[in-house]
């Protein structure tokens, strides 16, 4: 077990919120520990910033393990920052070594406007939930859960899905700024499951219907969603997903 | 919900450029297919009889129209998903994100322009001549007749047209462009229209990266073969 | 007395008959009817869905960017529901057994029977909504089993169980909001009740981008906000995790019941440094197979490799044979603590015990052995079968612990530690989920119900998802019926503008202060104090020098901290700054609570109240009831005390050798 310390030049992402122009700020972080979180390296800043009476930087975070998709951030030219298959959150400063400097930026597209600095509005996602990434049934409906046997390659493949945290990275990630792999895993996951039969052709219509108003771009197949994804959610889901666009398309009344 | 807008949506927008793209895939197997009968050895005797045929026949016309649409399609519609997908990120990134994918299927876009380029030169170098010659004073091709059908002798004017080195160097170029862009499009065309299954999606990618190698080459092979004198 | 309002009747019967005779809102009637459901996670959300499937008009407010962030999100192991698909003699009647039992007999009969026989439906309405549950070949649902049960009645999607239920209530819930029952207002956070003639009438609550207050009307508010672990500092809950709303309700007259009933989970990831922010569980389910230990020498610095096998101590199962590593989890956190503190422990920090696989992976790999019929194998090829098999089972665990420590888990054992995990304390309320204050409901973990002094493994799902899909749809409707003849008050009306007045001179207050220190440095040092004194163990000595302590932190709080930017913009400190400021006045309450608690039971333990041999000492004479405090004043409370009646159950020394 090492412990390290080191330090580090911070290019950050300011901006007071979405109305005015950001610009980068450059800030000096010592003795940082390699067991440290990158989100404790920035608690240490900004703490450092609040005692010499500087503003914090605000980013999004809440769970810390990974799992609720609430942080972001674009470290070095990648969501979530160099490791594979992992949330900045679970990041850890051992990736980093002594006179790094580190570039930190917000998620950029248009669909999620800037809050402040590095904290970003990811809303569209929400609504295009709304628009039908969800089964019809109202509490009570339900018959026994053991009355409607699932393959267990289906259920398992759309659990794979399923295990989509929101976070937007492949937003962050797409040149296109396409929301595609997140819509992809949601109308994979039910379209999976024979609970989703019923609206499986108006779910996968209203959804992309919405992701196009949100302003998302489309999806050109480029790959660089899967490899930032920090659950691994699958490209094949996309392939899925045109699949049943074209099917409800062609045959939707 | 409306199936109305089943092209026009993002994800309908990328289905015609899928299907323009598989056509245009067709399209140069036919295309690689008829060319090959220049390494016949026969002084282009079975070339020439097989543009012929392409060029006096009325389903390869009808096709020819329908190829010109495909193309007009696939530039029209690449270039405007091109930059409507730039305008959803006003504000770029410092470092930009590479690792994630190759880059050939980041250039679609530079890589296509390059092959349109290419194809201006292309049409300029033997289809308005073949089709047109004549008209307007666009230049016509040489004609030989043979058993009592008169052919035009576009195998004649490959060797004219590839005695130039600069011509060769931008067709062997444009092949490289061609590479690139089926590397990537081959495989993202089947993922648009919709395999997602496993097995088939691992078939696909071998093949279209074996297409995107193969098709290629064998059309870089022309206009070399004519300047080195591989043929006769 | 407190009026728990439990039916009368035979235990099984209570919830069918007040269903039976509950009064109902009609349709028309309902959607004239506003709700305000404070918090989205398993309880909110699905309270917040069901109530607008059933016509009310329902406002939902989280903190996060998007309902679907709750902390519900992180539970890892499952969801138990007395469905018996196993065939393996399980039954409401046993689910509400061992529950009763886990909670060290105080929790109350009827809720809990409830709960137990809701948890049917549970599974149903979630596997409709596609949750993605594991399955077997057959495909029919799949079980695995958990602490302090003896059948298989947990349901898991991979170790991702609370993840899965919390995104299937959320579409629901944004299926109400698609359809316009539901108005959700994310980054939003409740900071006053508003009362009207004693009834909770609506919230004020702050936007957290623009730093406005806003005024909103209910016929009922709801406060499904989770527990309060984040007094500890450093807790497995989430950064935002907090207290405000159910303190908010608490300085509003309503009860605060049992706050010393904490959990503490006895597998963690130890802490690291100084610069912690949080700690991450590693699931119960890691106990299944793993060994724990620490050396037999005291400040033993070696590596653990290098110990040899008769130099360490497998402490539980040295003193709990019968059970072994598989304890209850406040008997596990205990144990550990105990070791640790006579010097045993490992690690830099000396504060953590080793959670070895070595045997676990020997003996998986010789099973290996003799199903492929493999012969002549070495020792190394054993190994290497059994790190597959392990890594098939855990292997995202695995992975989770060797991205933050930096070590292979499948080398060197692991170093785990207990770590605050859940409160089974919160709001006081009634069998109706209806606090003491009427129209102010807590759902969840917010409210005190069901787990009684220690919550058993997967129950914690459970009880959110009954409370807000079977429960409180019923037991809204009940008293909302008799509020169907009043018309809905205008947010113009004096409480509302005196509730708003006193919320923005209270930010104003803090934000004067322009101190020198930050907000997390007075939340960290308000942990130290309430780990270190009402933690693991208590005692009559250090609970009162933790009040002194907490009373004299809060002076220097309000005298002394310092919150940067401005009110009215998105300003994170601030909204922490308000959290923490609630958090220190709820650690008084929770020590003053243990103090008050002259008994071990469950997750309080206090040194003072021990068997001879280190267990739990109950006094079911004295102290069984619950512990409802109201406040009267600043660092006073009053004690209500609602007695538990076991007419069912016979409360017996939990005993675990």
């Amino acid at each position: 077990m090492s412990h390290n310390t080191m330090n580090l030049k911070l290019k950050v992402w300011r901006q007071k919120n979405a109305n005015v122009a950001g610009a980068f700020k450059t800030y000096e972080v010592n003795d940082i520990s390699d067991e440290m979180s990158f989100l404790e390296m920035l608690d240490v800043l900004n703490e450092k910033l609040i005692v010499t009476g500087d503003e914090p930087i605000a980013f999004d975070h809440d769970c810390r393990e990974g799992i609720c998709g609430m942080c972001s951030l674009y470290i070095d030219g990648k969501p979530h920052g160099p490791w594979q298959a992992n949330t900045t959150c679970q990041l850890h400063m051992r990736a980093f070594k002594d006179g790094d400097t580190i570039t930190i930026e917000p998620w950029r597209s248009n669909a999620f406007p800037i809050v402040k600095d590095l904290t970003v509005d990811r809303g569209a996602f929400d609504r295009i939930i709304q628009a039908g990434g969800y089964i019809s049934v109202n509490t009570g409906n339900a018959v026994d859960g053991n009355s409607l046997p699932i393959n267990k390659d289906n259920a398992d493949a759309a659990f794979a899905a399923a295990m989509c945290i929101g976070c937007g990275a492949c937003v962050a990630a797409c040149k296109n700024s396409s929301a595609m792999l997140f819509l992809s895993a949601k109308v994979s996951h039910l379209a999976l499951l024979p609970q989703g039969e019923p609206e499986r052709k108006s779910r996968v219509l209203n959804m992309v219907a919405q992701m196009d108003k949100e302003g998302f771009g489309s999806c050109t197949n480029t790959g660089a969603c899967e490899a930032a994804c920090p659950k691994e959610i699958s490209i094949a889901n996309i392939a899925r997903l045109n699949k049943e666009y074209l099917r409800a398309g062609l045959t939707a009344e | 919900m409306s199936s109305k807008n089943m092209f026009t949506s993002s994800v309908g927008k990328k289905l015609v450029m899928a299907f323009t793209g598989i056509f245009l895939i067709l399209f140069l197997i036919v295309h690689a297919g008829l060319n090959a009968c220049i390494w016949a050895n026969d002084e282009g005797l079975m070339f020439n009889k097989a543009a012929h045929f392409m060029g006096s026949f009325v389903v390869p016309r009808v096709l020819e129209i329908g190829l010109f649409l495909g193309i007009f399609l696939h530039i029209l519609q690449g270039y405007m998903l091109t930059l409507e997908n730039r305008s959803k990120r006003s504000v770029g990134y410092a470092v930009n994100y590479a690792k994630g994918s190759k880059w050939y299927s980041r250039s679609m876009a530079l890589l296509g322009t390059l092959l349109l380029m290419f194809l201006v030169m292309h049409i300029y170098h033997f289809w308005t001549p073949s089709r047109l010659g004549g008209i307007g004073g666009i230049k016509s091709l040489s004609v030989f007749d043979k058993n009592g059908v008169e052919y035009h002798n576009l195998y004649a004017e490959m060797q004219l047209v590839f005695e130039n080195p600069l011509v060769v160097l931008l067709y062997v170029l444009a092949c490289g462009s061609l590479g690139y862009h089926l590397a990537h499009g081959f495989q993202s065309a089947f993922k648009t229209i919709g395999i997602h299954n496993k097995r088939y999606h691992a078939l696909i990618s071998t093949i279209g990266y074996g297409f995107a190698i193969l098709i290629p080459l064998a059309f870089a092979m022309m206009p070399i073969s004519f300047y080195f004198k591989l043929i006769n | 007395m407190l009026n728990s309002k439990i039916p009368a009747g035979n235990l099984d019967d209570k919830w069918v008959d007040y269903k039976g005779h509950c009064k109902l809102v009609n349709p028309a009637n309902k959607r004239k009817m506003e709700v305000i459901v404070v918090g989205t996670g398993l309880a909110g959300a699905s309270a917040a869905a069901s109530l607008g499937e059933l016509g009310y008009k329902v406002k939902a407010f989280c903190f996060q960017d998007s309902p679907r962030r709750a902390h519900s999100i992180a539970a890892q192991g499952g969801i138990n529901a007395a469905k018996n698909y196993q065939n393996d003699g399980d039954s409401v009647f046993r689910l509400f057994y061992d529950t009763i039992k886990g909670g060290d007999y105080r929790a109350r009969e009827g809720n809990v029977h409830r709960l137990a026989e809701v948890s049917v439906n549970i599974i149903d309405q979630c596997v409709a909504q596609g949750v993605p549950f594991a399955r077997e070949y057959g495909g029919l649902l799949s079980n695995r089993s958990f602490g302090g049960t003896q059948v298989q009645r947990t349901f898991y999607a991979a170790g991702q169980t609370g993840q899965q239920l919390l995104i299937g209530a959320y579409q629901a819930l944004e299926r109400q909001v698609a359809l316009g029952n539901v108005t959700m207002y994310s980054r939003h956070e409740m900071l006053d009740v508003v009362k009207i003639d004693g009834k909770a009438k609506g919230i004020i609550a702050r936007n957290l981008v623009t730093g406005e207050l806003e005024k909103h009307f209910g016929y009922a508010v709801l406060l499904c906000t989770g527990g309060y672990g984040n007094v500890f500092y450093l807790s497995t809950n989430a950064m935002g995790s907090n207290v405000t709303a159910a303190w908010k309700a608490h300085k509003q007259g309503a009860y605060f019941a049992n706050p010393c009933f904490t959990q503490i989970h006895p597998t963690c990831i130890p802490v690291s440094g100084d610069h912690q922010s949080k700690l991450t569980l590693m699931s119960e389910s890691l106990r299944n197979d793993g060994r724990i230990w620490v050396p037999k020498k005291q400040n033993d610095t070696r590596k653990a490799n290098e110990i040899p096998e008769e130099e360490r101590d497998y402490y539980l199962e040295r003193r709990y044979p019968a059970f072994g590593n598989l304890v209850p989890r406040d008997v596990a956190s205990r144990a550990a603590k105990e070791r640790c503190d006579a010097g045993y422990g490992v690690g830099t920090s000396k504060h953590a015990v080793y959670l070895d696989y070595a045997a676990a992976i020997e003996r998986y790999g010789k099973t290996e052995v003799g199903k492929q019929g493999l012969t002549n194998v070495s020792h190394e090829q054993i190994i290497a079968l059994g790190k597959e098999v392990v890594k098939e089972k855990y292997g995202n665990l695995f992975d989770m612990y060797a991205k933050i420590t930096g070590e292979n888990p499948y080398e060197v054992p692991m170093r785990i530690y207990p770590a605050v995990h859940y409160t089974m304390g919160g709001l006081w309320v009634d069998y109706e989920l209806q606090t003491n204050v009427p129209g102010l409901y807590a759902l969840g973990e917010a409210n005190f119900s069901d787990h009684g002094a220690n919550r058993l493994g997967a129950s914690a799902l459970m009880q959110g998802l009954a409370d807000g899909y079977f429960v409180i749809p019923y037991t809204l409707g009940n008293n909302l019926a008799d509020e169907i003849y009043n018309a809905p008050i205008p947010t113009s009306h004096p409480a509302f503008e005196e509730a708003e007045k006193a919320v923005a001179e209270r930010i104003q207050k803090l934000k004067n202060i322009n101190g020198k220190q930050s907000v997390e440095s007075f939340h960290k040092r308000l942990g130290k104090i309430i780990w270190n004194e009402c933690g693991m163990s208590r005692s009559e000595a250090g609970l009162k020098q933790a009040i002194a302590d907490v009373q004299a932190l809060k002076k220097e709080f309000w005298s002394d901290v310092r919150i940067p930017g401005e009110i009215n913009e998105y300003n994170p400190e601030l909204d922490k700054a308000n959290r923490v400021a609630d958090f220190i006045e709820l650690g008084e309450l929770m020590c003053v609570d243990a103090l008050n608690r002259n008994e071990s039971c469950g997750g309080h333990f206090r040194e003072e109240y021990q068997t001879p041999d280190g267990e739990a000492l109950r006094d079911d004479e004295n102290y069984m009831y619950v512990a409802a405090w109201e406040t009267t004043g600043e660092h006073q409370w009053q004690l209500h005390k609602e007695e538990l009646k076991y007419e069912v159950i016979k409360p017996s020394q939990r005993n675990y050798k």
